[in-house]
Formats: C-alpha cells, structure tokens, sequence
C-alpha cells in the first residue's frame, strides 16, 4: 500500500516506523524540517519530501498519483483539512486520514465526507485519550482496558497484588475459582520478563497480567488478581485544558470531580460549563492546596496539563500526599518508562492511543482493531475470518493445527453474539472475529497475512 | 561499527559478484573458443572466498549504520578489482602480469576504459565478451545491483547506495523503498542498453560486437573487442547511434525514470543541470567542429561535425572510445578536452569526473560573491531551477573541490616521480580519477609502457574517482575508526 505521511512530529514518524517495517508498505513523509526529514531516512526505509504538506506541487512530488492513503498529522488541524481536500479534489486519494484535534471541528460531523471537506476519518487525540481514561476510572486496578467486537470483548492489564485469589496460585486454579467466566489469561511480564501463561504457571505479586474477557467476567477476574478496589467515588484532575475539560465533562455524572486549572481565565470557562463539577484556581503542584482539597481521600489523581514535567511532578506530590491511583500525561516515551509502574501508576502516552487508533484503520483488510500494550512491545489484534477461499490457513481448523508465529496466542473468538474463549481444540469457523495476542510485535506483519482474504497456507 | 555484518555483506555480494563469471563460459561454448576454463576456476575461487566470508557469521542480523555502508563499499570496491583479475590472471591469453590484470579490472569495474592489452582483435571472444560485462556491471554499480537484489540488506541498502552513487544530492530516492529504487535505476539501465544494442546491430555491427558495445556504451566505460575501437566499424550511422546512447549514459538516471514515468520528454527540458550538460556539449561540438575544418583536419564541413561530435562526447561523458583519436588534434583542443573531464556527466549518470551539477553550484557560488562585493549587505541565494541550494550542500561541494584537487595533484606528483613526463601524467591522472580511460602523450593508447608502480597508482585513481573520493578518503581518517 502508498501510503504518504504529513508531518514527521512523534506521531508521524512512529507511524512511519511502524508502517514502513512491513515490507507490503511504501511510506513517504512530508515535513517542513529539513533536519528531521534527514534523520527519519537515515534510520527506515523511507521516502521523504521537504515542504509545506497542503501545496498541491509537494503533495504531487510525494507521489500522490497512485497514492492509496494519506495521513495528515501535522501539528495544524487546518493544514491536515486541506491537504485532505487537495488530494481528494485534484488525486482522488481513496482514503484520507486527519488528526483533528480541535472539538470545535469535532461538534459538526457533518462538516467531514466527499462532499464537504474530505476527510474519511478525523482522529481527536483528545477524544481518545478521554476515552482511555474514563476506562480506566470505571475499572479501578487496571492498567489499560482496551476494547474489541464493539465492546463485548475486552483485554485487560494489570498488576497483580497481594490479596488477589489467584496470586501465588496456579493458573489452572482459576477454573475452581470462577468456573464459569470466560477468561484467559494471555501474556504474564514479570519485570522485563514475558512468561508464556501454562496450566502450571504460579502468578507472583507484581506481576503484570494481560488476560482477555468477556464484558461480563472482567470484574470476577480483576478480583482474582488484587483485592476488590474500592469503586473511584473522589477525582482531582490537574489541568482544565482539552483534555481535562472532557474528562471532568464525562465523569462528573458519576463521581465527584474537582477540576485544578491555574490560569483564573480559564478556570471561570469551565466552572461555567461543567455542572457537578468543583473548579479550582491555583497550581496542581501546591502541596496546601492540594492538602486543603483533602488529596488523602482522592480515589484518582489525574494529571493532564500540556507540560509533562509538571504532570510527573505534581503526580508523584498527590501520591505522596496519600492519593489512591496516580496517572500522569506523558509524551516523551523516554519519561514514561522511567515513571510508570514506580511512584506514577499510569502513564497516558497520547502518541501510542493515537497511534493504535490510526494503525487499526490503515492495517490491511481483514485487521479490524490493533493496539499497542506496553508501550509498543506487544500488539493485541482483532481480525475476521473469511470464508472466500478454501484455502485459508485459518477458517475450519482446529486452534491447534494453525501455524501461529512465535510469541503469538489466540484468546477469543467472538461468533455472532457469542464469546468463545479459545482451547486449543475450538475450531474456527468463517465471520469469526478472532482476537490475538503478539508478545513480539515484529510478527503483525505474519499474523496479518493469515488472515487476509486469498491468503494460502 | 558492526564488522560481523559487514562481513556479511561482503561475502553476499562476491557469492553474488561469482556468478557473473558463469555467461562468459556460456560465450565461450557458443563461439567455440575452448576458453571456458579460466572462468569456471575464478567462479569457485570467488565463491568460496565469498562463502568463507559469509557461513562463519550468515546468522548475524543487525541494522547496517551509515559508517558500515561505507566501509563495505570501500572494501568491495577492492575486492572487485582482485575479484574481476582472477580469470584474466589464470589464462594464458593474454599473458597478464598480476598488476596488469589487476589493472585491466579495476579499469574495467570503474568504467575507466584504460587498457593494457594490445592485440585484442586476436583474443579468445570470452575475454573480450567478459572485458566488456565487467564495464556493464561496474557502470549502474555492483552494490546498487546487490541492493536490488538482496532483501537482506533491509535500510541498510540505503548507506551502500549513498556511498556508492555519484552527486551532491544523494538523499533523493525516486520511490519510498531503497530496493525499488535500485531495480528501477537497473531496469532502466538495462532497457537503455538493449535499445542501443538493437542500434547498433541494425546500424550493421555483428551481433557480438553490438552487445560489447551497447555494454560500454551506456556504462560510458569505453572497452572495445577491437584494438581500432570504433575507427574499426568506420561508420556514420553506428558514430551516430554511439553519439546519442553516451550522450544518455552522461545523463542522470533518475531524470530518466520520472520522464518515463510520467511520460513527458519535457522533463529534460525543466532539469537545470541536464540543460547545462547540453549546451557544454553543444558549444563543445560546434566550436570543435569550425576549429577543426578550419585547421584542414578534416576537409569537409560533415566529417569535420561527426568526428568532432563523437570524439567529444565520448571523452566528455568519460567513456573513452576513438574513431579519429583526439591527442593529435592541433592547437588547444586536446589539452582542452582532456581538462574539460574534471566536469564530465550529470549527477546520477554512469560517468565519471566531478558531475555538471558540482561545477554549476560552484560557479553560482562565485557569481554570488562578485555580486556581494558590489552589495556587501545583500542577501544572495545561490539559487538552483528557482529554489535556494542549502548551505549544507554548498559546503559540501566546497570541500568535494578542494580534496579533488588535492588528490589529483598528489597522485600527479606520485607518477612524476615514476618517471612519467609531465603531459602524460596529468592526462593519466585526468584520464583515471574521471573514468575516462585514454590521455595524452604516452597513454594516448595503452598504459602498456607505463612502469608497474604508475599502474597501481593510475588503478588507485580510478577507484577514488569511481566513488567520488571521499568513501575511500574516509577509511583513511582516524575519526571514521574511533568507537
């Protein structure tokens, strides 16, 4: 597939590197930044164009003739549209993909489709990154949720803790435990370690634990691995920017929020907009304030101002303070493998949401939904089953007698309405919606052909 | 530096580079000629140095640096010259010194065409078909050959093939994977020289000689199978057909892969160094021409034109083919021509010499700082096809010119003091670091009668002027080793 790139920021050139490692893809990025542009070739096999990513002369020289998607991601959401517009109108780009980060473009859907501006998915990182998070608040212990088959189906990290059922038991336990949830565990980290999960394997404290349920049994087995967490009822959120703003939106329905902005301005905005909400001037670092607004009995502690540093620091301060959960916005990749896991719980990389979101829609075909855990290590994939040809390596085999890559497991098949969790005995059958686990995600690539439609054993 | 994956690489590409010995054995049996032997020894030979190289580390799989692509292309650069010798060293027609047959590769792979065999017209037509292959692969470049065909290389295949291609602006990729670019560059190549065999043999040459010749037509390599070259064939039509297909090789490849591909012959006229490339030529042939009837040289206006035009384009593309010779030319037109190769081709062509686009910056440049002196506080972009050269490049053909100069005046001195007069040493010089193969005064035909010692050092110019200095320099400077 020709894909080509605008803008070579952290987004963009993790996509590229992403995109250009599997050899069916011709990647091309266009940035302004001659230096960048230079070290992004240096290190893939790329092509790249120097120039302003919305003139129709630079959009050509990148090979828009041909071209079978475009992904704007520069830091302008005005650049994206119209590089959206201008190869539609004058390359007829088949598909079309645009970060839009402002809400307000985000209110009028119907300002995106052929006959307006044409832009055949607009990402708003801010809206996913909300989306994360209020996952995250509902399902109290968990490290990252991520959802698949509309939501029936859900895979869920997280540390295991003293007090869990199943710590220092067996894995084979869990079906005396909970006999009739429908759940599988599919990756165990210890450290830096990746354990392959055996009927055998003890699951220590501090493990990280990915397992795969049903919407319905999610919560039985988070019980298995930490105490019951206490449901989120208090939440301070630091920074009353976009994402902020959201989140306080969304969450205020539900549980009692106090909102942290230090610019009076724009703390007036949101306590006129939010309703439940309790809206603070001052800084998030403050330790009276913070002290003042009773942090000890915060549940969850969530900070999402634009300044990372400030996010780590006023995020460790709550935690010291006596907050329950600790989550802090981090772009730079570097940071977030220093603090996630020490004195900050979560790290929310908008780059890998963003990027999980964008790689499900450009992946081939048959890929329906990819995301990255673990900050890119691992990949969990949801692909369906086609029954075109009767040569597919996968439809009406049994799960045993599938030739997976290394490193590759397959934890449920969604058939219709049903959840199945997969034995190695199940059969998978054409439509099934098969959701796999890749400890090593050189193998998307692998994984992807199984499953593409013409593929042959 | 990663020497086990250089390693590697290596030893792919002379398991690669071996089997290029295996069509001069097939020429062989087909003409007749019983020479087939030296080939299929230098096959093994090559093939197992190459898989010695290769099996005690083929499982190493690491990313290829920018440094590590230099230096595999530094280093396969000489394996090729001891490589190519091999079968010209284990027959006993001709009977080559090891410096000779060394020599003759090397000019060979570097598209030099500088000879040291005389009597061709007598050697087994296996030699000479394999003379002439050599100058082919050599023309595109092996290791872009390799990164066409080895999927392994991976981005690696992007630091050999900056280190081997030829101009300042070596970031440009026609197509997003390093590999398809190669294979495009190739496919036309190749597409060019069957065009110009197809010339050539419709122009009346035998089907061997239209072969030979198309291969170092378009590499502007300039071996011959005949000792005459082309005064041999004594043709209008074929001068004609050789005129034009060098004159393409002189070209730059990418220009022709996006004519082509967006199928509009004006895409030569819009390129800024292609343009200039003509009108050098052009000026080249015309005053050339007037000067040479008006000296009686020749005596009629057309003669006058087809010698002219032949023998300059081919010596200024660096190819080195002869119909009349040019050393014996009066007044200043052999001195001029055999300078004029410090220019030769386009950036991105097969020629040697310092590439039009270099000088064009540089005379940019120069205009620049007249107009300065005039308006010390303007701002003066040296400007190419409307938009600003960066400061980076411009720097960087500074400091091309300036270690040219260097090298080509060191290695002059180095022959001097071999006993070489002067005008056959700068044109030696001129001839080898350009490619461009005959000189003037003692080498005007052969570098038969030079001693060995001039040899090597002419073989070490081709190789500096094939990869445009600076990937040979490089392995000299102590930085390049430092950890």
């Amino acid at each position: 597939m020709k894909i080509i790139i605008l803008g070579a920021g952290q987004v963009g050139s993790t996509a590229a590197q992403q995109l250009a490692r599997e050899q069916a893809n011709d990647v091309t990025v266009v940035d302004t930044r001659d230096e960048v542009l230079r070290d992004l070739q240096d290190r893939l096999d790329i092509r790249t164009i120097s120039g302003n990513a919305a003139h129709p002369a630079v959009l050509e020289a990148a090979g828009s003739n041909g071209a079978d998607m475009l992904v704007a991601l520069t830091s302008s959401d005005e650049v994206n549209m119209v590089a959206c517009q201008i190869a539609w109108t004058l390359f007829r780009t088949p598909t079309k993909i645009a970060r839009i980060r402002s809400s307000d473009y985000h209110q009028r859907p119907e300002l995106f489709g052929d006959n307006a501006i044409p832009v055949d998915l607009a990402i708003s990182p801010e809206q996913l990154v909300t989306d994360y998070v209020e996952r995250l608040i509902k399902y109290p212990g968990a490290l990252q949720v991520l959802e698949f088959a509309d939501g029936r189906v859900r895979l869920v990290g997280m540390r295991a803790l003293k007090g869990g059922k199943l710590v220092g038991h067996q894995l084979k336990d869990l079906r005396t435990h909970i006999p009739d949830a429908e759940v599988r565990v599919a990756a165990i980290y210890r450290g830096d370690r990746n354990i392959t999960p055996e009927g055998d394997t003890t699951i220590e404290e501090h493990d990280e634990v990915f397992f795969i349920a049903a919407r319905d049994d999610m919560r039985a087995m988070m019980q298995e691995l930490s105490t019951e967490e206490a449901s989120v009822r208090r939440v301070v959120i630091a920074g009353a920017g976009n994402i902020g703003f959201r989140l306080a939106q969304v969450l205020e329905e539900r549980v009692k929020v106090k909102l942290i902005e230090r610019s009076p301005e724009r703390a007036r905005r949101a306590a006129e907009t939010l309703r439940n909400t309790l809206v603070l001037t001052g800084d998030a670092a403050d330790e009276e304030l913070l002290l003042e607004e009773n942090i000890d009995d915060a549940d969850a502690f969530i900070a999402v101002t634009n300044a990372e540093e400030a996010n780590i620091l006023s995020a460790m301060l709550a935690k010291k303070l006596g907050a329950r959960r600790v989550m802090a916005l981090i772009n730079k990749p570097s940071y977030s493998e220093l603090m996630e896991g020490g004195k900050i719980d979560i790290a929310i990389s908008p780059q890998t949401i963003t990027i999980g979101a964008l790689l499900a829609h450009v992946r081939r075909g048959d890929v329906v939904r990819v995301h990255s855990l673990r900050r890119g290590a691992a990949e969990a994939m949801e692909a369906i089953v086609h029954n075109e040809n009767r040569d597919s390596p996968v439809a009406g085999k049994r799960i045993d007698a599938i030739a997976l890559p290394e490193g590759t497991t397959i934890g449920a098949i969604v058939r219709g309405d049903d959840v199945i969790m997969a034995h190695h005995d199940t059969v998978i059958e054409a439509g099934d919606h098969v959701i796999l686990f890749l400890t090593d995600r050189r193998h998307v690539e692998d994984v992807g052909r199984l499953f593409q439609a013409g593929a042959r054993a | 530096m990663n020497l086990s994956m250089v390693q590697r690489i290596l030893g792919l590409m002379l398991i690669m580079f071996s089997l290029t010995m295996l069509p001069p054995i097939g020429v062989a049996f087909y003409y007749g000629d019983g020479h087939w032997h030296p080939f299929l020894s230098a096959f093994f030979i090559v093939a197992v140095v190459g898989l010695a190289l290769w099996l005690p580390v083929r499982r190493v799989r690491r990313d290829l640096r920018l440094r590590d692509g230099f230096l595999v292309v530094a280093v396969f650069w000489l394996f090729l010259g001891f490589a190519g010798a091999t079968p010209l060293l284990i027959s006993d027609v001709p009977a080559l010194s090891f410096t000779d047959a060394v020599f003759e590769a090397v000019s060979g792979f570097t598209t030099t065409g500088a000879t040291v065999i005389v009597g061709l017209d007598e050697l087994p037509k296996s030699i000479l078909y394999y003379r002439q292959q050599i100058q082919w692969l050599g023309g595109m470049g092996i290791i872009v050959l390799a990164v066409a065909l080895l999927p392994v290389l991976g981005i690696g295949g992007m630091s050999l093939y900056k280190a081997e291609t030829p101009g300042p602006f070596k970031d440009q990729k026609l197509t997003p994977r390093i590999t398809q670019t190669a294979k495009a560059l190739w496919t036309i190549y190749a597409s060019l020289t069957a065009l110009c065999a197809l010339g050539y043999f419709l122009a009346g040459m035998g089907l061997f000689d239209a072969i030979g010749h198309a291969f170092t037509t378009l590499s502007t390599g300039g071996f011959s199978p005949h000792d005459a070259s082309f005064a041999y064939f004594d043709s209008a039509a074929i001068d004609a057909i050789a005129t034009m297909f060098m004159f393409l090789g002189g070209a730059n490849f990418a220009l022709h892969f996006m004519a082509i591909r967006g199928r509009d012959p004006r895409t030569y006229l819009r390129d800024t160094e292609f343009k200039a490339y003509f009108w050098l030529l052009a000026v080249l042939i015309a005053g050339a021409t007037v000067y040479l009837w008006l000296m009686e040289e020749f005596n009629t206006l057309p003669l006058a034109l087809r010698h002219a035009s032949f023998q300059v384009v081919s010596i200024q593309t660096s190819t080195g083919f002869v119909t009349s010779g040019f050393a014996h030319w009066p007044g200043a037109l052999p001195a001029l021509m055999m300078l004029l190769t410090v220019i030769c081709g386009c950036a991105g062509s097969t020629t040697g010499g310092m590439k039009v686009i270099r000088w064009l910056i540089v005379f940019r440049q120069g205009v620049a700082e007249l107009k300065r002196l005039v308006h010390p506080s303007a701002e003066i972009p040296v400007k190419l096809a409307g938009r600003p050269v960066p400061q980076r490049i411009i720097g960087a053909i500074a400091g091309f010119f300036a270690m040219y100069f260097i090298v080509f005046a060191a290695l002059m001195f180095l022959l001097m003091m071999f006993g070489l007069d002067q005008v056959t040493a700068w044109s030696a010089i001129a001839a080898c670091l350009n490619n461009v193969g005959p000189g003037l005064g003692d080498v005007t035909a052969t570098f038969k009668d030079v001693p060995d010692a001039a040899k090597w050092v002419s073989a070490i110019a081709m190789l500096i002027g094939r990869v445009e200095i600076f990937t040979l320099l490089l392995l000299l400077t102590p930085a390049f080793w430092q950890k």
